[in-house]
């Protein structure tokens, strides 16, 4: 008997119409649990690196999570995984709701798609009974509507729809995968299913998903829900209101919106607005959103309410999560009525609501600068929300400029010219990111944004706080109960960061503190993706009821194979290695790890090639960013080894070709 | 039948609160897996969320009684603007819908209230319901007795009612013939 896991994928060739039902190696489960972890092994295992992202070859892999579909609370997460037009990288992103649970209980760990259809259809999975139908009633309709359109043909209310929307079939680079309440946004990864001309897969399931220790699991389980309540009665004190609680984060919840008005930019991530905050406009937003919020919405198993239902007078209702709240209000220049209403639309089209607003702001910019002309907006309205409109439905067409907009700002910006790239000014990895623009250098952050295969900060940040606290006293009242680090040097490192002088960024913490804290907060994220557990319960918050402690006594509760923090600690390594190697092998290399240029203002070249030195050593990997040989064999990733190793990234006895941009030894002591 | 102080197991159910996680769906059915917390299935689950998050529906449902015939007619309510699926609120297992029916056998399920032995302080999907659109209340009621039917019990009346006593036994005793096993080896 497999426990936790089904033991079982569906195999779907799109182009023959052909289903299998396929048992999988349990040897794989203990060398990278699930979720992303086996994605990237299969990715590495089967899609050459030659192969284009929108090609039949190209794989659309849809994982659940290890742990999916038991009671471990927030254990929901379906990672979705491929090759993205917009990085030409793997991309692996990840959606709450219920979907995956739904085909753990359907009796399949993955949903494995190649191949590409005739026409557009849809993926119907009813446990045993797995069908391929025509969905050209459903072409052009949005992803909100396809999934009703679904479930009610199939009169199956209770199925589980993942679907795109217009910006999926018209191969939008930046579109999504949407489903009820959640999205697999980030990577493009809804315009690889519009390539393979898959519209939707609906899912429904019957089965049981087993644990093999009962009762350790369970108990353990509800230690988490009680300390869940316990910190909702507990925000942490000294940080703002998203970072004192738990979830990923409740930004349906929060009304204070302070942090996130004053501190991100607005525009094409340009324009900082310090005093924006006042009582007038909180007085307002609060107004907006508590007459167009319905309801607060959880995920599958989690009392969080990270979402809620949104009713925008006039328009269909729809469901939003996370920070869309106010990318589209931010990107505009407008008001938070604005970016809900606009979002229900993005929503319908299936589009990434970081990448899409910062395009169309982009767009504007170019205008401005006389980069673009009138003759590349017929028709255009003249004020800023009417563009907005006006742009994502060029986009989401292809239709016109929209057409070169669709594949995101580095690629317009190349095809565009004339010095359209220095607009193309908030990406890494040809990839749009947060719009945040900050003064002095983190060196925490300049890693994380550097090495990040993730693509979003959010998806990699997390478990240690983002500055540190003003005092001393406050600095340590919090470490007094912060059993959630690995060792106790953490809470040093923590108490003795300081906002100013000798001890506070870009040179404290230092460079080998740095490295760790890094590589612990990475590694919480790589543990989650691998289980299939929300960030908002575990790596993502600070003190969260999941930890690198309690982890391996649920996995092991749950799936049956002992597993001790080291063994952990072991397989995130693994699994990040392979997700390096992935990349590696389609051409990552150190050139392309750097945060945007103009991420802050003050940067400092020497200390930034020290961080990114000293951190590919902690990591294995050369100077070049590639995992050698010997981190290689330890990880039991041997094929890879002789792979890189034939294809001439590494050469037998360690060093790289043509590599080593740097070869400066460590200044001493900074 | 007896007059005897009965306790009144309440669980309230305020829609308003229900963020639609299933929790309880998911722990009811852990609590009633053999052994304990084995398996998941919200499918056995003896509480279901009718739930249409776009038109702004919640309904815990549990599990009543077992119904061998459909109603003659059916209801639909309309609350506050909403209109509630057909037999939205009703409790039943009845051959007009899929719910509270084992997936393999088809036998009906019914809330027990977690009885335990020792019994819990509250029932599992009150306990998992963070979000407290259930709550749990016992009081005391002078009433008649009745004797509480176990699972088995309740599963054989509900193929006695479709099939009939005399076959339902005819039938167990052919099962337990074939497999080989005379009925009176099955004791210990
Ligand atoms: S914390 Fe929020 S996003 Fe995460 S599972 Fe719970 S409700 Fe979903
Ligand atoms: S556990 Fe509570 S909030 Fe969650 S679905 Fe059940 S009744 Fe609703
Ligand atoms: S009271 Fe117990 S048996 Fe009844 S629905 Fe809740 S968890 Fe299930």
């Amino acid at each position: 008997m497999r426990y936790a896991e089904t033991g079982f994928d569906l195999e779907v060739d799109l182009t023959r119409g052909n289903i299998e039902r396929v048992a999988t190696d349990p040897r794989l489960t203990r060398l990278h649990l699930g979720g992303l972890g086996i994605n990237a092994r299969i990715l590495w295992d089967r899609v050459p690196p030659e192969v284009e992202p929108f090609s039949p070859e190209n794989l659309l892999i849809f994982g659940a999570g290890l742990l999916v579909g038991t009671p471990a609370v927030g254990c929901n997460r379906t990672i979705v995984s491929t090759f993205s037009p917009q990085t030409r990288l793997m991309a692996y992103s990840i959606m709450g709701g219920f979907w995956a649970p739904e085909l753990k209980y359907a009796g399949y760990d993955r949903v494995i798609l190649r191949g590409r259809a005739a026409e557009l259809v849809y993926l119907w999975i009813h446990n045993d009974r797995v069908e391929i139908r025509d969905a050209a009633h459903l072409q052009g309709k949005g992803a909100v509507e396809t999934a009703e359109l679904i479930r009610q043909e199939l009169r199956e209310p209770k199925a589980q729809v993942a679907a795109i929307g217009l910006a999926g079939e018209n191969r939008v680079y930046f579109a999504s995968i949407e489903q009820g309440r959640s999205s697999a946004s980030r990577g493009g990864i809804g315009a690889v299913m519009g390539d393979k001309r898959l519209k939707a897969i609906a899912v429904r399931g019957t089965r049981d998903v087993h644990i093999a220790r009962p009762d350790i699991f369970l108990e353990l389980v509800s230690e988490v829900l009680q300390y869940i309540e316990v910190r909702r009665n507990h925000p942490i004190p000294g940080v703002m209101p998203i970072l004192a609680g738990l979830g990923s984060p409740q930004e349906m919840v929060v009304h204070d919106e302070k942090w996130h008005t004053e501190n991100f930019s607005w525009g094409n991530s340009r324009h900082r607005r310090k005093d924006f905050w006042t009582e007038e406009i909180e007085k307002k937003w609060t107004a907006t959103l508590e007459s167009m919020r319905t309801r607060l919405i959880s995920c599958h198993n989690c009392p969080m309410k990270c979402a809620a239902t949104i009713s925008v007078p006039g328009q269909p209702t729809y469901m939003m999560k996370c920070f869309s709240k106010l990318t589209y209000t931010m990107a505009a220049m407008s008001d938070l009525e604005f970016g809900l209403r606009i979002a229900q639309l993005a929503t319908e089209h299936g589009v990434d609501a970081f990448s899409a607003p910062q395009v169309m702001a982009f767009a504007l910019e170019l205008y401005e600068a006389g980069i673009l002309t009138d003759q590349d907006f017929p028709g255009m309205p003249a004020d800023n929300e009417g563009r907005f409109y006006w742009l994502l439905d060029r986009i989401v067409r292809r239709e016109g400029i929209g057409d070169v907009l669709a594949n995101g700002t580095h690629w317009a910006a190349r095809e565009i010219g004339r010095g359209a790239e220095e607009y193309a000014h908030n990406n890494i990895k040809k990839h749009e990111q947060l719009p945040l623009k900050l003064g002095m250098l983190n060196p925490i952050y300049f890693l994380m944004y550097s090495t990040g295969e993730k693509i979003n900060i959010t998806q990699i940040e997390g478990n240690f706080p983002q500055a540190p606290f003003a005092t001393r006293e406050e600095r340590e009242a919090f470490a007094r109960d912060w059993i959630h680090v690995p060792d106790e040097r953490f809470k040093q490192w923590f108490v003795d960061w300081e906002l100013r002088g000798e001890r506070s960024i870009p040179h404290y913490p230092p460079v080998d503190a740095t490295c760790e804290i890094v590589n612990w907060q990475e590694q919480m994220h790589y543990i989650d993706d691998s289980i299939g557990m929300c960030a908002g319960l575990s790596s993502f918050p600070l003190k969260p009821p999941y930890h690198i402690h309690n982890l391996p006594t649920l996995i092991s509760a749950g799936a049956g194979f002992d597993l001790d923090e080291a063994g952990l600690t072991q397989i995130a390594r693994r699994n990040r290695t392979l997700v390096r190697a992935v990349n590696i092998r389609r051409g990552l290399r150190r050139e392309d790890e750097k945060p945007p240029a103009d991420h802050w203002r003050k940067r400092f070249p020497e200390l930034e090639t020290r961080l990114l030195d000293e951190y590919y050593r902690y990591k294995g990997w050369n100077a070049d960013g590639i995992p050698t040989e010997e981190s290689l064999r330890e990880l039991s990733l041997d094929d890879v080894a002789d792979d890189f190793l034939q294809r001439g990234i590494l050469t037998a006895g360690g060093e790289a070709r043509g590599e080593a941009t740097s070869a400066q030894p460590p200044a001493p002591g900074e | 039948m007896s007059q005897k102080t009965r306790t009144i197991k309440t669980i309230r159910i305020d829609v308003d609160k229900c963020n639609g996680c299933r929790a309880c769906e998911l722990i009811c059915s852990a609590f009633h897996a053999v052994p304990r917390y084995s398996s998941n299935n919200p499918e056995r689950a003896r509480i279901r969320v009718l739930y249409d998050p776009l038109r702004d529906i919640y309904v815990p449902v549990y599990a009543g009684a077992y119904a061998a015939a459909e109603c003659a007619g059916r209801d639909r309510y309309t609350i506050d603007g909403k209109e509630y699926a057909e037999c939205a609120f009703c409790r039943a297992s009845c051959s007009s819908r899929d719910i509270f029916k084992e997936p393999d056998s088809g036998l009906p399920l019914k809330c027990d209230m977690c009885e335990a032995d020792p019994p819990l302080a509250e029932p599992m999907c009150v306990q998992w319901c963070l979000a407290e659109a259930l709550t749990y209340e016992e009081r005391q009621e002078e009433g008649a007795a009745e004797p509480a039917l176990g699972e088995i019990e309740i599963g054989l009346e509900a193929l006695a009612a479709r099939h009939g006593w005399q076959k339902l036994v005819d039938t167990v005793a052919r099962l337990a013939q074939k497999d080989g096993t005379p009925m009176d080896a099955a004791k210990p």
